[in-house]
């Protein structure tokens, strides 16, 4: 058997790296967070719905100035022209309760008499403010409620996947059974539950979100960090002499996290769409606070007119609408991005 | 052998492991794969003994077992006096200033969100041997010593190719300047080019600082060519060991015989008069190992006792370990 002899020159293995230029963000970010992040950035429909979204953002900053309170002490009260129960159309002159004239009334509509531009519900409540101030309690809400919904499940599926063994059993059938839960209507009896007790805010709604919306990123976090604990450079850091906390913290953590990340970012716009229809049912905030699905809720007793109303439904329906498929656009074209097989072509 | 050749740096005792199979709604244990059923060898201080055989048969789980990356089932890791199989975690943790590991695939051992500096860094801030500028200048230091330019410390590790890579996973596994490092097949996902280079490399850094390595590899010409020693593995088991020469020039064990033969001779003519000792069937399942030989169901020469008894791992010759009965 011949002996093949390796010859080498060491010298050869100092060699350059003719890659292209690198940026610090995508350093930051790791090669497969970047990819993701720039194939989303080159997506028509992704475009579009952080254009949507982009735009919304700048509709909460800029509330005060939009539609300017009638309760400085109150902004989230919508204010009502009167009382009487049929819905007014849009242009019509606002009596009672004047809005401030904003700074682009003049400019947009050319008068200096307050109108409802987008009319109003029954009960006078202006739509237009609604809309305008509801867009923060979207946010307040979408937030808030996917925030702690992340942080909840992530807490509850790193513990299952360290662990594991019973540990993980126990958590994942309860995941499971509240899985199986419908979540909507689990919600909506979890909050009916509490809103006597704590009374009419926005917290029953949120707190039975995020009591029955945590379950999905416990079980990506779970699968993830699964798969990274075998990974060979977690195997290294234990033969390196890592401690276990330090494992978990700076090697398993760090390469498990983004796809939940990015899963929950994409979750704002459901959670906005369930608070929305907990809040047409009645359920949460009490009567007149600016949110879209109380603002829908008004139309409830005209269903059968919208013909003639079809203003208290089109304004805040439409406004639901492109909330929520902005981040839907988003949302899918994220799938694209992350698909195995799209990878390469983005 | 000299006199340094008797100083046994790593004693692996019958070491033994079985991984348990679980099954059905109450997760009963049904069975288990051997992966490693009864393994003894020494690792002489400064020595590279090579560890070959199949894919399956329990190599680089005799590796992660020896670093005590698994619970081993039975049997004794004696590293420099010490049992490691009993020592305590924490104790484990310290004592693994001394062994190293090298992965086979560098593409997975990095860490793709930590950069090359970090990596290097981190085996010298968990065990507090260095700090702040030290550090920078041991990484700087290593990275020189495997050849890269410590200007690429500050870049992640997919900035790098696959011969690189394996570098920095080397400088990391030097970084605490232990004595052992396991091996675990360093070079199989290299390509041929980079092979020689990064064996080389091997080769001149075991020189450097007096290493010593268990070299797991299915290359049989790249074992022949670093060790000093090889031993065959099959199906959980040592079949034979044997110093490097003596091994490829007169191998004894049935399995080495076939195992040797199936080596490619860059010479058309030379492999075609050869002699070949083909096998028949497959490997058995690690789950259902036969009885007494594990072997005797593809061995060219069992016998009714191969069926019976296990047999004994025997010098046949001064140095030369054979577990056959036919030998």
């Amino acid at each position: 058997m011949a002996q093949s002899t390796p010859t080498g020159d060491n010298s050869l293995l100092q060699d350059s790296i003719p890659t292209r230029k690198i940026g610090w963000f995508e350093r930051l970010l790791g090669p497969e967070n970047y990819r993701i992040l720039t194939g989303l950035l080159k997506t028509p429909a992704s475009v579009i719905g952080f254009v949507l979204i982009g735009f919304f953002i700048i509709i909460a900053l800029m509330a005060p100035l939009l539609a300017p309170p009638v309760t400085p002490n109150d902004p989230y009260r919508i204010p009502r022209d009167g009382f009487s129960s049929d819905p007014k159309p849009p242009g019509t002159e606002w009596k009672k309760n004047v809005m401030p004239l904003p700074f682009w009334w003049k400019t947009f509509v050319g008068t200096e008499t307050m109108t409802h531009i987008m009319g109003t519900s029954e009960g006078q409540y202006d739509i237009f403010y609604g809309i305008i101030w509801g867009t923060r309690t979207a946010f307040k809400t979408g937030l808030v409620v996917t925030i702690s919904t992340l942080l909840f499940g992530v807490i509850v599926g790193s513990i299952s996947a360290y662990y594991g063994g019973i540990v993980d059993n126990i958590i994942m059938r309860i995941v499971d059974v509240l899985l199986i839960l419908p979540g909507i209507l689990a919600a909506l009896i979890l909050a009916a539950v509490l809103t006597p007790r704590i009374g009419k805010s926005l917290v029953p709604t949120m707190t039975a979100l995020i009591a029955f919306g945590w379950m999905g990123y416990a079980r990506i976090i779970r699968g993830d960090i699964l798969s990274v604990k075998e990974r060979d450079y977690v195997l290294a850091a234990r033969v390196i002499g890592v401690k276990d906390n330090r494992i978990l913290f700076r090697h398993i953590i760090p390469n498990a996290v983004f796809p939940t990340l990015v899963l929950a970012s994409l979750a704002v716009g459901d959670v906005v769409l369930s608070f929305a229809a907990l809040s047409f049912l009645g359920i949460g905030t009490e009567v007149g606070y600016a949110d879209w699905g109380q603002v829908l809720s008004f139309a409830r007793n005209w269903i059968t007119s919208l013909d003639t109303y079809w203003y208290i439904v089109i304004w805040p329906g439409l406004t639901l609408v492109m909330f929520v498929m902005g981040w839907n656009l988003v949302g899918d074209a994220l799938r694209d991005v992350l698909d195995p097989r799209m990878r390469g072509k983005t | 052998m000299t006199a340094q050749n008797n100083d046994v740096l790593l004693r692996v005792e019958n070491l033994k492991m079985h991984f348990p199979i679980f099954r059905g709604v109450l997760r009963r244990q049904v069975g288990a794969v051997h992966a490693v059923d009864g393994v003894s060898f020494d690792v002489m201080r400064g020595e590279t003994l090579g560890l070959v055989g199949e894919s399956g048969c329990g190599k680089s789980t005799t590796g992660r077992t020896i670093l005590q990356l698994y619970k081993a089932t039975g049997g004794n890791v004696i590293f420099d006096g010490v049992d490691l199989v009993s020592l305590k975690a924490e104790e484990m943790r310290k004592t693994r200033r001394k062994i190293q590991m090298i992965f086979q695939d560098p593409y997975a051992s990095l860490n793709p969100r930590m950069t090359v500096a970090d990596i290097v860094a981190e085996p010298m801030v968990v065990h507090s041997v260095a700090t702040g500028k030290e550090i920078k200048e041991r990484v700087d230091y290593l990275l020189d010593v495997v050849n890269l330019n410590p200007a690429f410390a500050s870049r992640y590790p997919h900035e790098f190719s696959g011969g690189q890579r394996q570098r920095i996973g080397i400088a990391r596994a030097l970084a605490l300047q232990p004595s052992f490092i396991v091996c675990d097949e360093p070079i199989s996902a290299l390509d041929v080019s980079i092979q020689a280079q990064v064996v080389n490399l091997l080769e001149d850094l075991q020189k450097q600082f007096n290493l010593t390595y268990l070299f797991i590899a299915h290359d049989l010409s790249m074992v022949r060519h670093i060790s000093k020693r090889v031993a065959v593995m099959y199906l959980g088991v040592i079949m034979e060991l044997a110093n490097r020469d003596d091994l490829y020039r007169e191998p004894l064990h049935p399995y080495t015989q076939a195992l040797l033969s199936a080596v490619p001779i860059p010479d058309p003519v030379a492999d075609a008069q050869r002699k070949r000792v083909l096998l028949e069937g497959d490997v058995p399942s690690p789950v259902n190992p036969p009885s007494g030989c594990r072997f005797r169901t593809r061995c060219p020469i069992a016998d009714k006792i191969c069926a019976e008894s296990r047999p004994d791992f025997r010098e046949v010759k001064p140095g030369h370990f054979v577990a056959c009965h036919m030998v």
